[in-house]
């Protein structure tokens, strides 16, 4: 593996397209998660009668959708270019699928900002938002598919000249990774494109809202796992490289993304519990498949600490935590990551009350949820992605992350975790007290619930502000990193197998059993229950467009 | 696949509160009958008059037998219609006593809703085209604001009541 030696630039331009989309987009989600945090304080008006909607619109598609999206697509194609290779065609379908994401996101976004789809990212029947929205979303998951496709295609010509190798382990990842956001996203597409697109344009007077909402959260539960799984790549295969140790177990770590590829879709159910026409009997089939992703996630968690003792005993760190006190800690690539990792704790502690069939009632729709997903996307999962931009960026523009740099980045994680601790230990308690989620600042009927539900508003908006300061550092570090740092060659850091590991079992290659399984139990978990929501359709409902302000 | 021996203890341990885990939500759900709100009945949203419980008169707080209650409510962009009061006013505060049974049931006539009892355990989706329902008792005294949870349109911070549990 050449992981010193830098990309052609041909290649670099594309990979770095995809940062710049990223990094915009931090900038801008973020100023909106500001905005929206100020305003629910109470203290302050959004000025220019601008929509608390439409901003929380705008944050939810650009942090949710977009920046996720792409940095995905980018950092895979990276890994794919370094593992695997990627020849010129495959290059230009790449760019064929950024330019198709990127128009997809402006149409969206226009649409959004100009007050005709303040729907919120989850896009809930019977509102109808203006076609144009939901043709730029339909957009970014088609151009997404262009590079799964690419992805696909690479890994197999990979294959066709290596016979009987097997294939990188990122590569490996990338792969899963891409199999499962396409079965996934098969689920919104069908309902964008069957349901919502006909409807919005009239060519469909009306809309089954439960068949819907189901399609939705067959591809919403696996989303969160398409923005996880990249930086589970990271701990597992780039992480151990930057303390200076080896991968811990080639096959335990595709095992893990085996499984997670099966039991991340059937389970879109437990974004449900609380609806009506569903029976109980099928969510609860749901919420067991829901909690397998215990098992991948603990085998992840025994490895990654398992690295860390191997690599600091072997380095002569003696005692029962020698090795833990002699981390890279002041390596930002370590740093960032690391603290995405313990963040992980409390959030999926959060995700088993979400899941489980009664715990669920008291949180559902609670800010609790948005304070939960902040801990592990807007945790783990973003600063794992820092962690990456930190090296990756100045390698695909051939430049180096400066201990100056790496100082700031530093001082980027330790706001990072400042501000978020206090915003989403926040909304957690709110949440709990029964505050809502995505609701505009109100006294309701007032009363000390409410005043209650206030104070810790005022906290979010602290931890708000706090965040903010963390990305406008952040734009500032990767600006640098993109056009300013001096020139050099950042180390593209990937882990090797130990020289004695054990060899990997050929069946962990088998694409049609483990894709096989994972149709197997999609069709077993929503067959029925769908056949059930078709049967017993209530009357479609009417396109809604006033309640939005269209 | 090779497994550390310390792994295998780590997961034996992972697996088994997995396990022991779901046996509890699971005892819960199918022998103590504690499975989130999940009605099959369907409606028309256009016409949720035509159903017994959603005609205008029969909307608002009914004292069913001794200690429980129905509350029949419609919900619409961006309001709970909870009944008129002597006066011909829209109710706005549902009033039960301490220790009371009630059966919440709500429809909405255009967009999806939520509907939760904040600091109790009603917490339900409002879908057009279905009923929703449940029944709870009312355990402890105070006021209790009922906020829309579901995201229903500009004005979704502005649709709200209140329940007050009197001693």
């Amino acid at each position: 593996m050449l992981k010193n030696t830098l990309f052609p630039k041909k290649e670099a331009r594309l990979y770095m397209a995809f940062m710049h989309v990223t990094f915009a987009s931090l900038l801008i989600g973020g100023l909106m998660g500001l905005l929206q945090t100020l305003s629910r304080s109470g203290q302050f008006k959004l000025p220019f009668g601008i929509n608390y909607y439409t901003i929380l619109t705008v944050h939810g598609v650009i942090l949710g959708l977009v920046l996720t999206t792409f940095f995905i697509v980018g950092f895979q194609f990276a890994l794919m270019g370094k593992t695997v290779g990627i020849s010129d065609k495959q290059r230009k379908w790449g760019w064929i699928a950024f330019w198709t994401m990127l128009i997809g996101t402006i149409i969206a976004a226009t649409t959004i900002l100009v007050g005709q789809a303040n729907v919120l990212y989850t896009f809930y029947a019977p509102l109808r938002a203006h076609a144009a929205f939901y043709i730029g979303l339909a957009l970014v998951i088609v151009g997404s598919w262009i590079a799964v496709f690419v992805n696909f295609r690479q890994l197999y010509v990979w294959k066709k000249a290596n016979p009987g190798q097997k294939s990188p382990l990122l590569a490996f990842m990338v792969t899963i990774n891409m199999a499962m956001w396409f079965i996934a996203s098969l689920g919104v597409a069908t309902s964008v494109l069957v349901q919502f697109i006909p409807w919005s344009l009239g060519y469909a007077a009306t809309i089954n809202v439960l068949l819907s909402r189901t399609l939705f959260w067959y591809f919403g539960h696996p989303l969160v796992y398409f923005w996880l799984l990249p930086a589970y790549m990271a701990w597992y295969a780039i992480i151990p490289k930057i303390i200076g140790g080896k991968l811990f177990s080639d096959s335990l770590a595709r095992m893990s993304f085996i499984l997670l590829l099966m039991f991340s879709i059937p389970v879109g159910f437990h974004h449900q519990l609380t609806e009506p026409g569903i029976d109980p009997t099928w969510k609860f089939i749901q919420v067991v498949l829901t909690f397998m992703v215990v098992i991948p996630t603990l085998m992840t968690a025994f490895s990654i600490f398992a690295t860390f003792e191997i690599t600091g005993r072997r380095k002569g760190h003696k005692g029962l935590f020698g090795w833990f006190k002699r981390l890279p800690w002041k390596d930002v690539r370590f740093l960032a990551p690391f603290i995405g990792m313990v963040a992980f704790i409390p959030g999926g502690a959060g995700g088993i009350v979400n899941a489980s069939h009664q715990m669920n009632t008291l949180i559902h729709n609670t800010i609790w949820v948005t304070g939960h997903f902040h801990l592990t996307v807007a945790t783990t999962v973003i600063l794992t992605f820092f962690g990456i931009a930190y090296w990756l960026v100045p390698h695909l523009t051939g430049r180096r992350l400066t201990p100056k740099l790496n100082k700031l980045g530093i001082i980027q994680t330790i706001i990072w975790t400042v501000g978020m601790t206090i915003m989403s230990t926040s909304m957690h308690i709110q949440g709990l007290l029964g505050g809502p989620r995505r609701s505009d600042f109100s006294n309701y009927a007032g009363g000390e619930q409410v005043s209650t539900w206030i104070s810790y508003q005022v906290a979010q908006a602290v931890g708000g502000t706090i965040l903010f300061i963390g990305i406008i550092l952040m734009i500032y570090i990767f600006i640098q990193l993109a056009f300013f740092a001096p020139r050099g060659i950042q180390e593209f850091p990937i882990a090797e197998e130990e020289v004695d590991a054990d060899p990997t079992p050929k069946i962990l290659e088998n694409w049609y059993l483990w894709i096989g399984i994972t149709v197997a139990l999609i069709l077993f978990a929503y067959t029925i229950p769908v056949i059930d929501i078709i049967k017993h359709s209530p009357p479609g409902s009417l396109p809604f467009d006033w309640p939005i302000g269209r | 696949m090779h497994l550390h021996k310390y792994e295998k203890i780590w997961l034996t341990f992972g697996l088994g509160s997995l396990a022991l885990f779901l046996v509890i939500i699971g005892f819960a759900a199918f022998w103590k009958g504690t499975h989130p709100m999940s009605h099959i009945e369907t409606i028309d949203p256009q016409n949720v008059e035509a159903h017994e419980s959603f005609k205008p008169e029969n909307l608002g707080l009914r004292e069913v037998a001794e200690g429980k209650y129905a509350v029949n409510i419609v919900a619409s962009a961006f309001n709970y219609n909870i009944g008129t009061d002597a006066d011909g006013k829209p109710v706005k505060k549902i009033r039960v006593p301490k220790g009371s049974t009630v059966l919440f049931q709500i429809t909405t006539k255009d967009v999806v809703h939520g509907f939760q009892v904040a600091g109790t355990n009603v917490n339900m989706m409002v879908e057009p085209g279905h009923v929703s329902r449940l029944e709870t008792v009312m355990k402890n005294a105070g006021e209790f604001t009922v906020v829309c949870n579901e995201y229903c349109g500009i004005g979704h911070h502005q649709m709200f009541a209140t329940v007050e549990v009197y001693e």
